[in-house]
């Protein structure tokens, strides 16, 4: 278990960037609440996953390359996503074996952790539940479950909410259908996928659907929401930082 | 543009009796494996274990091989090799023609429809009987196997009473399952003694001893392998492990895998034709070892994890899409996660390569593959080299590479690693979020167009001061 740092760097995603900042923002002031400084280099982008996933490895170096050099103090990067970890933690060392700067890439993999797996990890932290009686949903990310294998974090969180009742999607650990460049270049197949993840969650009458990668929740959400009468979905950042009184 | 996998997979999708049928099916092989495995742990070191049997077998391929032949030949069992289907095929016919064959009995072979065996040999004149039930089921239905285990999953009890029904109409309308397996059986049991040959798969052959392993259950291997007067096996030449001692946890690992049995209902162990006093067994054994693009796939130090493969078929269960999409969607012999990263090995990335893209990269395959293959890592392999500019030895390299999505990429990549430029972007289109399309294509069909946030992170951040170095 690694001691508990003074600081950390964010990394805080494209697509929470783009779609779900204030998950950024909760995943952010979680971590200043446990008295850890966060620094955010403001020059971050994306982790370059959907180019290594298409096949287009030189042109992910160039933005992974962009990344490593944010982050040089030998200090914790957390991610609030099992995907975009994933990529700095397990492919990053693949995508820069045998390159120049193969050593910087393997510094930072190795200090790489997903939001929830340091949470619960490093900081230990403790949560006290100050909301209303819930029922929430979880779905965990394919990479938070078998690349990451932090799967166990969020519901550990969850646990100790006590107004939170945890309901189980059945086939909960299959995949969503959402696969980055999949949903696109195989619309059909992705849909099918995600409209059955739908029914089983709505099955399960939750209040609630939490997850820790905004991925997931664009995708079972969007689909929700396409249908109407849309169970709320949220990042598992944001919904901690709510459930727990929300004052930095 | 429409391709054929796309096509296929556009029917299939649509077809909600199919679909169901491998829902349930899969949701049942995935318990039934679950069961077998409750210690976690213990899977874990089985899997490692396995893995450990066959990359020792593959890192010595060559001299396996050898010595394969030498005890093969030793015990009377005659070897051939095949560099094509076409040239395992005309094997088979060869030893056909010398007997005067005209008809043959088949337990269930993989590698016979790699070859395309029926089909070339009912061309020549050859009648072709697959005696394994699910093989036969699907003969009768004139369909490739949807599954490389049990290949006629996506019929259900009735479709299979109904095609019965209209095959053999002097059999009594049946959807009882115990009945209709009666049924063939008795169709079955008669050809048996009629066929001259008999030609089987191979599970494990053992260099060592020189011995030909057969996993089934049914006993139609052994029918097919044991009665006519003589048994021809197919396989590939991947199928060789050094060790009788490593036939037992490889047998275990796969039945458990496969079908969550603990073990089969037959194992054979084929090691000579029938010896003088014995009662049964054939006068002539033939083993045909195919490559079929195997020497090249062994060339890549990487891709070589692909010959691990013991046809469990666990991969498949486990896969999203293949449960959606079924067997049928590839095109291919071997479907789901295996055949994504196979079929497109053996036939050319500029034949096949689109199917690396039926994968959402979850990674279910990878995690109960039991000789570890890491499929996810193959498949991302694959679509590199689909791509790359450069050389490599996979069959079509870079001939999946398109100039506009080649400069998409580059252009994205040169946004993504300019951080003024990507936020520029990110800014301004946070700003326009209103006049985003709420038609966003293929996403849009099932899902709502996602919400640009009106301010980026990196906005609200630097509105925090949050330090940013």
């Amino acid at each position: 278990m690694a001691t508990r740092p003074d600081t950390i760097y964010f990394f805080g995603t494209c697509l929470i960037d783009l779609m779900y900042p204030q998950a950024g923002v909760s995943a952010m002031q979680l971590i200043q609440r446990e008295g850890v400084n966060v620094i955010f280099p403001q020059a971050q982008t994306c982790c370059g996953q959907p180019a290594w996933n298409s096949g287009y490895r030189d042109e992910a170096r160039t933005v992974a390359r962009a990344q490593i050099a944010l982050f040089p103090k030998p200090i914790p990067v957390v991610i609030p996503s099992g995907s975009c970890a994933g990529m700095m933690k397990v492919h990053y060392p693949e995508l820069f074996a045998n390159q120049p700067d193969e050593a910087q890439a393997l510094d930072v993999a190795g200090r790489v952790y997903e939001l929830t797996e340091f949470l619960v990890d490093v900081l230990q932290i403790e949560l006290k539940d100050l909301g209303e009686p819930v029922k929430v949903a979880v779905h965990t990310s394919c990479s938070s479950r078998r690349e990451m294998g932090v799967a166990d974090k969020i519901e550990s969180l969850l646990g100790q909410l006590s107004n939170v009742k945890r309901v189980e999607q059945i086939r909960k650990a299959e995949c969503c259908g959402f696969g980055g460049t999949f949903a696109v270049k195989q619309p059909e197949i992705s849909a099918s996928i995600v409209l059955e993840k739908v029914e089983t969650i709505r099955a399960t009458q939750a209040d609630r659907l939490v997850g820790q990668d905004a991925g997931c929740l664009m995708n079972i959400g969007g689909a929700m929401e396409k249908q109407g009468d849309a169970i709320p979905h949220q990042h598992i950042a944001e919904f901690l930082w709510e459930r727990t009184g929300g004052v930095a | 543009m429409t391709t054929e996998f796309r096509h296929n997979v556009t029917l299939n999708l649509a077809k909600p009796n199919v679909r169901a049928n491998f829902r349930k099916a899969m949701d049942g092989l995935m318990s039934r494996r679950l069961d077998q495995f409750p210690d976690k742990a213990e899977l874990e070191r089985l899997r490692t274990q396995s893995m450990a049997i066959r990359a020792n077998a593959l890192s010595k391929l060559p001299e396996l091989l050898e010595q394969l032949e030498t005890n093969l030949t030793r015990n009377g069992i005659h070897v051939h090799w095949a560099e094509t289907p076409d040239e395992a095929n005309h094997i088979v016919l060869a030893i056909l023609q010398q007997h005067n064959a005209k008809s043959l009995i088949k337990g269930k072979s993989m590698v016979s429809e790699e070859m395309g065996m029926n089909h070339f040999l009912e061309g020549h004149g050859i009648d072709c009987l697959e005696s394994d039930l699910g093989e036969f089921i699907i003969q009768l239905a004139q369909e490739p196997p949807s599954h490389i285990v049990a290949p006629a999953i996506h019929k259900s009890r009735q479709d299979v009473a109904k095609l019965f029904n209209e095959k053999f109409p002097d059999i009594p309308y049946t959807e009882n399952i115990d009945e209709l397996t009666q049924a063939a059986r008795r169709i079955l049991r008669d050809k048996f003694y009629a066929a001259p040959v008999g030609i089987s798969g191979v599970n494990f052959a053992v260099a060592e001893t020189g011995t030909l392993c057969l996993v089934e259950n049914e006993g139609n291997g052994r029918m097919s392998t044991t009665v006519p007067k003589v048994h021809i096996a197919v396989t590939g030449i991947e199928k060789v492990v050094e060790k009788l001692s490593d036939v037992p946890p490889l047998l275990s690992i796969l039945t458990r895998s496969a079908t969550g049995q603990p073990i089969t209902t037959y194992f054979n162990m084929i090691s000579s034709p029938r010896k003088p006093g014995e009662k049964d067994g054939p006068e002539e054994v033939h083993l045909v070892l195919l490559d079929n693009g195997r020497s090249n796939i062994y060339s890549d130090p990487e891709l070589l994890a692909t010959l691990r493969c013991i046809r469990c078929g666990a991969c498949m269960n486990h896969c999203p899409v293949y449960t959606r999409i079924g067997g049928h969607s590839y095109g291919t012999v071997y479907p789901g996660p295996i055949g994504i990263i196979l079929e497109p090995q053996k036939a050319g990335l500029d034949v096949h390569g689109e199917l690396t893209q039926a994968s959402t990269l979850c990674g279910a395959c990878g995690e109960v593959c039991p000789v570890r293959i890491p499929i996810p890592t193959l498949i991302n392999r694959l679509r590199y080299d689909g791509v790359r500019k450069d050389a490599s030895t996979t069959v079509g390299t870079g001939s999946r590479r398109k100039t506009g999505e080649a400069a998409a990429w580059k252009s994205w990549a040169w946004a993504a690693s300019h951080p003024a430029i990507y936020n520029f972007g990110a800014k301004t289109a946070t700003r326009l979020h209103g006049l985003f399309p709420s038609n966003m294509g293929a996403w849009t069909n099932v899902r709502s167009a996602p919400q640009l946030a009106e301010q980026t992170l990196h906005e609200r951040l630097k509105a925090m001061g949050v330090d940013h170095e």
